[in-house]
């Protein structure tokens, strides 16, 4: 889990390389794997052909949103009632770009410099980059989130023929360990990431509304969580700081 | 659009009701972030924000699962994602520890009280 030694890059090449090294010795080389041999067998499952499974990693690499998809294609519900289904279960993405860019950005970086870092940004990016982007030169660090979502998106697509191709041979267990292993690696993983009081707070919160507005069937019950569990948890980092600056 | 793949083929339903709907997230992200630097107090609570949405979407992956998971009792997926959690907490913080004894727990447990 700790990075690589030698963190320190000299150039865009070597901060690629260390991308690609720090994914593939992190948990996620395996939380992906697992994940997305299960996602081939699914595919397998519903009939999908191997190449649509390995597109539909590459282009959506987001996996509870493509079993969203996959089960809804399956049971031939209509297209737009899938639509919002997968839109909705991908909406954590937009917090995690909006925090992460600022922090691999240069100030002369453009936008559509940033089109295709973007598409590689999912959980297991996000946490890497947090966790060792600060320590690289700033030039750098583009280049280390490319190498870290280009081989973990590498190894999902590989994964995903892999499962297609295993279906028949695995155990019945393994679809549904497959799918436990999204949430487990979520839990820890940002619970590892989480330094500050605030964001303890909001995982905490988080896990409470959460579940508890899901219950209730309020609409758009994540984005809620969202904002009201982040938000109560930026209110305590707030009055921490107004306490530390009076004392 | 109350087609279904049936009427429009596999690969067009990829793009239209999975990429688009999925990818839209990460492009806004990118159109919100401009002017924003990374010390701002909107960086800072929109970190929270993260923190809190990601708690409930592996709260809701847990709780209402679909297809082969929620094959799997409520109780053994909460009781496994809990030992996986007191594991990683034991062993000073280890993800992959907290992964490994995670998945230990749930295979054990469905093998126990599963289908």
């Amino acid at each position: 889990m700790s990075p690589p030694t030698g963190t320190s890059t000299t150039s865009v090449t070597q901060g690629f390389l260390l991308g690609c090294r720090t994914a593939a010795t992190s948990v996620f080389a395996f939380v992906i794997t697992v994940t997305y041999i299960g996602f081939g067998a699914l595919c397998h499952d519903y009939g999908l052909s191997i190449g649509w499974a390995m597109l539909s990693t590459a282009v959506q690499w987001a996996g509870p949103a493509q079993v969203i998809l996959v089960t809804g294609l399956g049971s031939g519900i209509a297209l737009i009632e899938i639509a919002v289904a997968v839109g909705l279960s991908s909406v954590r993405l937009l917090p995690i770009v909006v925090a992460l860019l600022p922090l691999i950005r240069g100030e002369r970086t453009k936008s559509w410099q940033l089109i295709v870092p973007v598409h590689f940004i999912a959980i297991s990016v996000w946490v890497e980059t947090m966790r060792v982007g600060p320590s690289l030169p700033r030039e750098h660090r583009i280049a280390f989130s490319n190498g870290v979502g280009v081989t973990l998106l590498t190894m999902g697509v590989v994964a995903t023929g892999v499962g297609y191709h295993l279906q028949a041979a695995l155990p019945v267990l393994f679809g549904a360990a497959a799918m436990f292993i999204t949430p487990i690696s979520f839990l820890v993983s940002v619970a590892r990431g989480a330094r500050l009081l605030m964001e303890k707070v909001a995982l905490t919160l988080g896990l409470v509304i959460g579940p508890a507005l899901a219950l209730n069937k309020v609409e758009f019950d994540l984005l809620w969580t969202g904002v009201i569990a982040g938000t109560l948890g930026y209110g305590v980092h707030r009055l921490q700081r107004m306490r530390s600056a009076a004392s | 659009m109350s087609a279904t793949m049936a009427e429009i083929g596999p690969y067009l339903a990829l793009i239209l009701v999975g990429f688009l709907p999925n990818e839209v997230w990460r492009v806004l992200g990118l159109v919100l972030v401009r002017g924003l630097d990374e010390d701002s107090q909107a960086i800072v609570w929109v970190r929270a924000v993260a923190t809190a949405m990601l708690a409930g979407v592996l709260a809701q992956l847990i709780l209402a699962s679909s297809g082969a998971l929620a094959a799997i009792p409520v109780g053994v997926r909460i009781g496994a994602a809990c030992a996986g959690f007191v594991a990683f907490l034991i062993a000073r913080r280890s993800v992959f520890t907290g992964v490994v004894v995670g998945e230990a727990a749930f295979v054990a447990g469905a093998l126990a009280f599963g289908p």
